[in-house]
């Protein structure tokens, strides 16, 4: 926490807990008969109740998306940089809306939960969640608040898949889609790093086939390869030069095994404090449902005609160093967006930062959202 | 609504109600903007970071793209008209970028700087310099006109390719159309407008 709250944040802000007993039929074939979302507000919903704008999360996000949580919080939520009175996404103009996705590990019903029906964590048990499931359940908290059509559906990286997945599934509940350094589908390559993830995981000797929560243990070795992989993906090499080049952390070479390098040290105390606040089993599951994302795949692999029901608006943006979802998967979005004649603005970004621009304080990045929103908040109420 | 600038007010001008276009190199968007007021419909490509947001600001569909890379995101005659003002001279193959328009669309506008006008020629003949003008302002060293051509040259350019010149405008530095221009248009007329299409043959 800063000393004073700054103006421009959007203060203390409190989690709030909806638990829903309308089962949720999931992709899987599965059911989910209850369960709970936890999720933050920030601005005012509009009588007309036509401001409403969903933030989605990427694989370790959560609802905290801005302001603190209390004052000794040492960290702003993590879009804090883009949401807030005056920011990119005003919270003077809109009431945005952020939730903990099912199957996460920070309030939303997920493998850490306790499973009614035997009275233990869901563990390995949990259903697979699939970004249409997520958008499903977004859309019985969207009832539930009493808004019928977002404004705008915003999401970087797995979240704006669930933004592309909104304007498919429910077209005429989306007015806007920004969809922020994402992908119609996942590669080869990007599943193949998922995979290392997973196999980190299960391979790590305490992940006891997912119930280590009754084991009393954790897999953190395993979870915590799995996040310095990703953590190397979201970086550009560029990045990762300017940030540590080989910069050592004593003045000279030890000749043994032991970290040396800024770089691994940074890598290592990273991906230690991330396995100690994040759900292994939950790690697992955005991984999956990252890789099965492919809407197109019930229209002939034909991404166009996937998107031909769409009525949003997009905004498509990318980042020139990401190589996790670079500009050309971004291209695909785009050009899908021309082939069905749909409104849509690409703007691509030059930033050094790879994939982790989009969390970033990139300037003309910042710009482009900031326009955006405000031609939205400017158009005529529907 | 700021006025548009004389050569873009006579591509609006030629642009009927309703039409689908794709404006290439668009900028701002002005044009855009304001030919959507007639129900025009379409998108605007931009390479110029800077011009995105303004595109955004003008509720105009941009996309950020390299012309040079070609339009293979078209498909064929999807569009009314496609136009292109102003930069046929900057990019690396105006006659690939030809061939891209006309297969996309089903008129096209094209409008550029007219190398082979008297003062261009007067500056390089006599003053053995590459010209410097109102409409072509920068210096050889710092401009992006890197294919400048001359009305002749398009015309020339134009009858390879099959591509039939439906109606032209020349005008001189203050966007005037002249009797003596109509005259001498590759030595008198500082911007050409071109409404084309692919011929059938």
């Amino acid at each position: 926490m800063p000393d004073s709250i700054p103006v421009d944040s959007v203060g203390l802000v409190i989690p709030q807990f909806i638990h829903i007993d309308t089962p949720l039929s999931l992709e899987s074939g599965r059911m989910l008969m209850q369960y709970d979302l936890v999720y933050e507000t920030y601005g005012e919903l509009n009588t007309q109740a036509s401001n409403a704008v969903l933030i989605c999360h990427a694989l370790s996000g959560d609802h905290h998306a801005a302001g603190y949580h209390n004052l000794e919080d040492k960290r702003a939520g993590w879009w804090d940089n883009l949401i807030g009175p005056g920011k990119a996404i005003d919270t003077n103009l809109f009431f945005v809306v952020c939730l903990n996705n099912l199957g996460g590990c920070h309030g939303s019903t997920g493998p850490t939960s306790i499973n009614p029906s035997t009275q233990k964590p869901y563990g390995p048990d949990f259903p697979i969640i699939t970004v249409v499931d997520w958008v499903n359940s977004q859309a019985v908290l969207a009832d539930k608040l009493g808004i019928g059509q977002w404004a705008a559906i915003v999401g970087g990286s797995l979240g704006g898949m669930q933004a592309i997945q909104w304007a498919i599934s429910l077209p005429n509940r989306i007015r806007h889609a920004i969809v922020i350094a994402a992908a119609s589908k996942l590669s080869a390559q990007n599943i193949a790093f998922n995979e290392v993830a997973r196999t980190a995981i299960k391979g790590d000797p305490d992940f006891h086939d997912g119930h280590y929560v009754e084991h009393n243990t954790a897999p953190m070795k395993g979870l915590g390869l799995a996040r310095m992989l990703g953590h190397i993906t979201y970086l550009s090499s560029e990045a990762m030069g300017e940030k540590f080049g080989r910069e050592l952390r004593h003045d000279r070479l030890n000749y043994d095994y032991d970290v040396e390098f800024q770089v691994e040290s940074y890598l290592r105390y990273q991906s230690e404090i991330f396995a100690e606040h994040f759900d292994a089993n939950t790690y697992l599951l955005m991984t999956k449902a990252l890789d099965y994302f492919d809407p197109a795949k019930h229209f002939n692999d034909n991404l166009a005609k996937t998107l031909s029901e769409v009525q949003a608006k997009f905004l498509v943006i990318s980042f020139t160093t990401d190589w996790r979802f670079s500009p050309e998967r971004s291209h695909e979005i785009v050009n899908a967006l021309l082939s069905a004649n749909k409104s849509v603005t690409y703007a691509e970004i030059e930033a050094t930062q790879g994939h982790d621009a989009f969390l970033l304080p990139v300037t003309r990045y910042h710009q482009i959202v900031r326009t955006y929103m405000k031609r939205i908040a400017s158009e005529e109420e529907p | 609504m700021n006025k548009l600038r004389t050569d873009l007010q006579i591509i609006h001008d030629w642009i009927p109600d309703g039409a689908r276009v794709l404006d290439l190199g668009c900028g701002d968007g002005s044009l855009l903007n304001s030919l959507q007021q007639r129900n025009v419909t379409g998108y605007g490509l931009e390479i110029d970071n800077s011009q995105i947001a303004g595109c955004i600001e003008s509720k105009v569909n941009v996309i950020q793209a390299d012309l040079d890379l070609g339009l293979p995101q078209f498909s064929n005659q999807s569009f009314d008209f496609v136009i292109l003002s102003q930069t046929l001279q900057a990019v690396k193959r105006p006659d690939f970028l030809l061939d891209e328009i006309i297969r996309v669309g089903k008129q096209a506008i094209i409008g550029f700087p007219n190398f082979g006008h008297w003062q261009c020629r007067k500056q390089l003949a006599f003053g053995g310099q590459m010209p410097v003008s109102k409409t072509l302002p920068d210096s050889w060293f710092d401009n992006s006109n890197i294919h400048l051509c001359t009305i002749k040259d398009f015309e020339k350019l134009s009858a390879e390719k099959h591509v039939t010149i439906i109606k032209r405008s020349i005008l001189n530095h203050s966007h005037k159309d002249s009797l003596r221009i109509k005259l001498a248009p590759n030595l008198l007329g500082e911007i050409a407008l071109y409404q084309i299409k692919k011929s059938t043959v």
